[in-house]
């Protein structure tokens, strides 16, 4: 299957005009093994994604040849490291529209991103009484480090509700920022649900309030183009292997206004300009906030994904994965044992739900038979599952190399769970 | 390849269907809730302790056909034994699920009907379903007296 993903007079200026998954598959190894005898359909993208050739070709070549550790050796290797680090950061600023690469650090994944907001920002800017606003539909990542901070500081936690389809009732989160609100922090895309927030609109509502907005971007970048100059939001995190990076890699976008002012969040060397036992000065960012020797094999990697995933063109990226989620939710709603979790107009490539009488975890393992990989639990996100009264759900989630037929092997995998279950 | 039908023998299905006691117990003088953080599922056991023997047992909770059914057929199978022989009948269990003691081999009569649960041992991943209502009951039976929960 192909699918056109823009007009024909775009094409001509598209180096990719026309997006195909089947080719792409040839560029991800994993996906030509099999699991239980039959073809692998690996649908948790929402979990982590696959990786593609040339990222795990960086992190062999990096080891085979230029492993050396950065900024601090004046040996070839060391400056080659060093150099190829730090072009990785300068790629994800302009993947995400930074305006400076000293905007970009290097953290393990958005939930390092968001707990190092919270201990240094969040730690400085709240008092007793005042207010951190997150959604519904958040991951435990932005539950509990903001729960852990305002126990700290007598700080009060507010929850601005979801409505039926899985979307954040917009008058009712304008209804809960005021002059206590410091923080608003909010998923740009929901795990558990695949609604798309409209992160523009918030943040214009929050910075009214003067309060500073996170985004928990680990499900919208491999999704859609994210721009952080044009959200204009605070702080930005997303996790490298959810967009055909390694694990263990991931970035924290924010403002060089306020790293600038925020207390380091580990201290140790790299992250120091000087230091004696009397005082300690702290480095420039971004490397005030990167303590340590850092993840440099998984960085450069992380470039690599970043790289590849700009070629492919998220547009087109994005465009594909409509087409999938369109198909496969076409099909789950015509079936009458079936109940779609998140249902927002504007979504991206998670399909939750819940199957009549039968729970998640058997629907996974019978269709784990199949060689079908889908996650099966609260995703991380029990909130959302109070608020949709279910135990668990049953979550598909497509990624760039989906293909429909994956989608109707999908569809067969759950006519067996049926069959067992009959 | 494991087949399915062993895990998901008629059995088990019939239990998960339509568990048995499954019921809150208003005579239980010990109580224990047994929770899976990583997939959410949690069940209730309630246990009516007789001396040292169970008069009666009962469960409530959600979780899926693997736990349900395997809570259902727990408390057929401890009603009437003492604390010892429950601890004796769930290591019993425990070894079959975890593939300690071959499904198909080795003398499970012991088990009874509880050795349907054989196949869970191809499916690691579940052994936990299969073992969270034994869990939640040897919590109970090790509760302090005081925890008495008849409200």
């Amino acid at each position: 299957m192909t699918v056109a993903t823009k007009s024909p007079s775009q094409n001509a200026k598209s180096p990719i005009a026309i997006f195909d998954a089947h080719k792409i598959r040839g560029d991800f190894p994993i996906l030509h093994r099999t699991v239980n005898d039959k073809p692998l359909v690996y649908l948790d993208n929402a979990a982590t994604t696959q990786k593609p050739r040339p990222v795990i070709d960086a992190i062999t070549r990096y080891y085979e040849s230029h492993n050396a550790n950065i900024h601090r050796g004046v040996h070839y290797l060391s400056q080659f490291a060093t150099h190829e680090y730090e072009a990785s950061r300068e790629t994800i600023q302009h993947f995400l529209g930074a305006s400076d690469a000293s905007e970009i650090i290097f953290v393990r994944g958005a939930t390092e991103g968001i707990n190092l907001v919270a201990q240094t920002f969040g730690r400085t800017c709240l008092q007793e009484g005042d207010e951190v606003l997150i959604s519904e539909m958040e991951h435990h990542s932005n539950i509990v480090p903001w729960q852990m901070l305002c126990a700290e500081k007598n700080a009060v936690l507010r929850v601005a509700p979801i409505n039926e389809q899985g979307e954040l009732i917009l008058e009712e989160f304008e209804y809960l920022l005021g002059p206590k609100t410091k923080i608003v922090s909010i998923a740009h895309v929901s795990n558990a649900l695949g609604t798309i927030n409209p992160v523009r609109k918030i943040v214009t509502l929050a910075h009214r309030y003067k309060a500073t907005v996170v985004v928990d971007g680990a499900q919208a970048v491999p999704h859609l183009p994210v721009d952080v100059r044009a959200l204009d939001c605070d702080f930005y995190t997303f996790s490298g292997h959810k967009v055909y990076g390694p694990t263990g890699i991931g970035v924290l976008y924010g403002k060089a206004a306020l790293l600038e002012e925020m207390r380091p969040y580990q201290g140790g060397g790299d992250m120091i300009s000087s230091v004696r036992f009397d005082k300690t000065t702290f480095n420039k960012i971004p490397h005030k906030f990167e303590a340590g020797t850092p993840d440099i094999s998984g960085v450069i990697a992380l470039g690599e994904a970043i790289k590849y995933v700009t070629q492919l063109g998220l547009d087109g990226v994005a465009a594909h994965e409509r087409d999938l989620l369109r198909y496969a939710t076409e099909g789950l709603s015509a079936m009458k044992d079936i109940r779609l979790i998140g249902t927002a107009k504007d979504k991206a490539s998670v399909l939750s739900f819940v199957m009549g009488g039968i729970h998640p975890h058997d629907i996974g393992t019978i269709l784990d038979q199949e060689g079908i990989a889908i996650r099966t639990g609260h995703h991380c996100a029990q909130p959302v599952m109070d608020r949709f009264g279910v135990p668990a759900t049953a979550r598909a989630s497509f990624g760039l190399y989906n293909t429909r037929e994956e989608v109707d092997a999908l569809f067969n995998g759950i006519e067996k769970v049926r069959e067992v279950f009959a | 390849m494991p087949d399915l039908r062993e895990l998901y023998q008629e059995t088990v299905l019939e239990h998960s269907k339509t568990p048995r006691n499954y019921r809150e117990l208003r005579t239980a003088n010990y109580k224990a809730e047994g929770f899976n953080p990583l997939c959410g599922d949690h069940v209730t056991v309630y246990v009516d302790l007789d001396e040292d023997a169970v008069r009666d047992v009962s469960f409530q909770g959600s979780g899926c056909a693997i736990s349900k059914a395997s809570a259902s057929m727990m408390t057929q199978s401890v009603k009437g034994k003492t604390r010892a022989e429950i601890e004796k009948l769930f290591e019993r269990f425990h070894d079959m699920v975890t593939g300690r003691v071959s499904a198909d081999g080795g003398d499970q009569s012991d088990l009874g009907k509880l050795s349907v649960f054989g196949g869970v041992s191809a499916y690691p991943a579940r052994v936990k379903c299969a073992t969270l209502a034994w869990h939640a009951l040897r919590a109970a039976l090790k509760g302090a007296r005081e925890t008495v929960s008849t409200e």
